[in-house]
């Protein structure tokens, strides 16, 4: 059993992150094909943002929070073995930010005027990193339904890693806050407080009184809520240290991504997070900065002038010589920038590898993965069968 | 006719997160102050990249010069406010603003706009007063810009009266004006960044009022044979003991590489000519937008040196009779 098996066993929820770009969806969906290679069970897959063509080779067609199983005629049409059950979702936050408002308005009455204000449907998807908190909301439902042995969260892709960790925390001061309170005092009172009316005095200038009134009206309506928006965002945030959750950080080995991972792991360690795994994607072979081909590449430019152009022509039944030459030049050329490159991503490399207790390493793939068996072949990079 | 990129006032750069655009903003900007436009960079999101590229210590609002004719700056929601707030309502104490700003941002957290409306009124200002002749805005990425370059607008459908919705129409009038107001698109010949790059241009106008003026392809491979080269080297593989016996074991790794490196190529180039034809096919919406191309450097430091390589390539990419090459500018 692999290192990353054993992980995906011990833990119940495993969240997926990293910054933009650098593969976390790819990453995630096989990381729930690697799991259910290895065990049976009901693993599942919570995707924020697949690019298109991955997300109907997943089945998923349609955007809703409802899971769908990936069919097993799928994985058998690739030649993919697996053991267990790979349900994926793809995050709706519109939906989400809806089921919130249901499950917490104390009556019909505040879920109707929530659902009909104005602002809610512009503040939904600007909200304080909403995203990342309907990814961990979603991530607490699914848990507590018992229903997947193991449930995987593709992070949305934030300006900030840390604002994923620092998500609940904020839902939980937002609504518990006495800004609120503080904000909508003179609407239910009526009554300017003395702290509050010079904010009134400029924000009545500035913003004009109508907006502030839909703003306030909002908040109102919102402060209904409060007790239950704030209890959720507790428990959503006893999530992250909960010793059945794991994150596993993703990266590829490039200056800023790698910069942004090696922070992210090191304020989870910080706040006694579990750091399950780093995954460096996208990496260049090892042996390119390896001094065996470095040796060659030089001797190699060295020769591509001379007899050897004309026996490499040869060999390949009477080619020109002299593009040939150009060919092996450029080859020995172009080898050094590939060589230096991989060299970094090397060091990068072993700076990750001192901070997780696990580092795993995808290749660099020709093409863009977007079908189960391409996330098959990560998945075996991964588990180290590949 | 689209002017040249550079000669705009205000240009805006954006990009899927992680394909270069801290470093094309600042190389963008370096090129325009190297040919004498006093130019001023912004760095909206505050992650620091921006003083990375630079090499200079943390950004603030008031602009620091770091390079001649160059300044640069970071946006901050609450300085803003508090120059809004001295410059168009005349607030006698703004000694005490620390609590009111908080207050503010709060609001300005939940309600629509309000936010980002404080930022791009700050650019818009700057433009509005000339202390610039370009302001190169290194963006937020482009699932965000649509919200940043679009505040005033939603503010404007938004809020019925009050001063800020005075205050939309003339911001409105340099941000829709494609004269005078930019956005450019950073991507990599990647899947990803290729898709929300057209999926942005698809909905920019529209929704924001404002003109794409470019597409920057960055970390481009370069094409390295000529059609019957490639043939040969397509089959290397033949020839490798051939290759070995004279050059050494490490051939195969060698000869792996040459292969990495154009399936890499091949790979990105596919992924630009669907950019190039979504474009072709989409009149109105991005008429003649150059797709403007930076080769790979293969130098993945980040920092001022990367700048300069970028502003070099830039520099061969756009109009050379415009802005001749930095060696001879100089």
């Amino acid at each position: 059993m692999s290192e990353l098996d054993n992980l995906l066993a011990s833990r119940e929820m495993i969240l997926v992150a990293g910054s933009g770009g650098v593969g976390k969806t790819t990453v995630a969906a096989s990381l729930g094909i690697a799991a259910a290679q290895r065990h049976k069970g009901k693993v599942l897959v919570l995707t924020v943002d697949p690019a298109r063509r991955l997300a109907s080779a997943l089945g998923l067609q349609e955007v809703g929070n409802a899971p769908v199983r990936i069919s097993p005629g799928a994985f058998a049409a690739d030649g993919v073995k697996v053991r267990g059950e790979v349900w994926v979702a793809m995050l709706d936050t519109k939906a989400g930010w809806d089921e919130l408002i249901r499950r917490h308005a104390p009556d019909t009455e505040v879920r109707d005027s929530v659902l009909a204000n104005p602002l809610y449907q512009n503040i939904t998807s600007r909200f304080i990193h909403s995203h990342e908190y309907l990814a961990m909301e979603q991530l607490h439902d699914l848990h507590a339904t018992g229903e997947f042995d193991l449930v995987i969260v593709d992070t949305p892709p934030s300006r900030n890693a840390l604002s994923i960790l620092d998500a609940p925390s904020r839902m939980a001061e937002f609504f518990g806050g006495r800004l609120l309170r503080w904000l909508t005092v003179p609407y239910r009172s009526r009554l300017f407080t003395v702290a509050s009316k010079p904010f009134y005095q400029v924000a009545d200038r500035v913003l004009g009184s109508r907006f502030l009134q839909d703003i306030a009206d909002f908040f109102v309506l919102f402060q209904a809520m409060e007790s239950g928006f704030v209890r959720r965002a507790r428990e959503v945030e006893a999530l992250l240290v909960d010793p059945r959750t794991a994150f596993i950080v993703v990266t590829t080995l490039e200056t800023a991504p790698s910069h942004e991972a090696r922070f992210l792991a090191q304020s989870l360690l910080d706040r006694k997070m579990s750091l399950g795994a780093i995954v460096a994607n996208q990496v260049l072979p090892e042996e390119l900065a390896g001094s065996d081909a470095a040796k060659s590449a030089s001797m190699l430019l060295e020769l591509a002038d001379g007899a050897l152009a004309r026996d490499v022509a040869e060999a390949l039944g009477g080619v020109s010589v002299k593009q040939t030459s150009t060919v092996l030049t450029q080859v020995a050329t172009r080898f050094d920038d590939l060589a230096l490159v991989a060299a970094r991503e090397s060091d990068r490399r072993s700076e990750l590898a001192a901070l997780a207790p696990l580092m795993l390493c995808v290749p660099w793939m020709s093409g863009d993965i977007h079908d189960v068996a391409g996330l098959a072949l990560i998945a075996g990079h991964l588990r180290g069968t590949g | 006719m689209r002017p040249a990129l550079l000669d705009l006032d205000l240009l805006w750069v954006t990009g899927k997160g992680g394909v270069g655009k801290t470093t094309t903003a600042a190389a963008l900007a370096e090129v325009a102050a190297l040919h004498g436009r006093r130019t001023l960079v912004c760095e909206m999101d505050a992650k620091g990249a921006l003083a990375n590229a630079f090499d200079v210590g943390p950004l603030a609002f008031k602009p620091t010069t770091v390079a001649p004719g160059l300044e640069a700056m970071a946006m901050n929601t609450e300085d803003s406010l508090r120059e809004y707030l001295r410059l168009f309502v005349k607030i006698p104490f703004l000694g005490r603003i620390g609590p009111l700003a908080k207050t503010f941002d709060f609001v300005a957290d939940a309600a629509p706009g309000v936010k980002e409306i404080l930022a791009v009124g700050k650019l818009c200002y700057e433009v509005r007063e000339r202390t610039y002749d370009l302001i190169v805005v290194d963006a937020e990425a482009s699932g965000h810009i649509v919200s940043q370059i679009g505040a005033p607008k939603v503010i404007a459908d938004l809020v019925q009266v009050g001063l800020v919705r005075d205050q939309t129409q003339w911001m409105l009038d340099i941000l829709n004006d494609p004269t005078r107001t930019g956005v450019t698109v950073v991507t990599t010949p990647e899947e990803m960044p290729v898709t929300e790059t057209i999926e942005l241009l698809g909905r920019l106008t529209a929704e924001t009022g404002a003109h794409p003026a470019a597409v920057i392809a960055n970390r481009v491979l370069p094409v390295l044979f000529s059609r019957r080269e490639q043939r040969i080297a397509d089959r290397l593989d033949e020839a490798l003991p051939t290759l070995t016996r004279a050059a050494g074991s490490g051939m195969a790794t060698v000869l792996d590489a040459a292969r990495l490196t154009e399936q890499r190529r091949r790979t990105g180039a596919g992924h630009l000519d669907r950019l190039r034809s979504f474009l072709d096919s989409s009149p109105g919406i991005a008429e003649n937008l150059p797709i403007i191309t930076i080769p790979e450097l293969f130098s993945r430091a980040s920092g001022p040196r990367v700048v300069s390589l970028v502003a070099d390539a830039l520099i061969d990419e756009l109009d050379p009779d415009t802005y001749p090459s930095e060696a001879e500018g100089r």
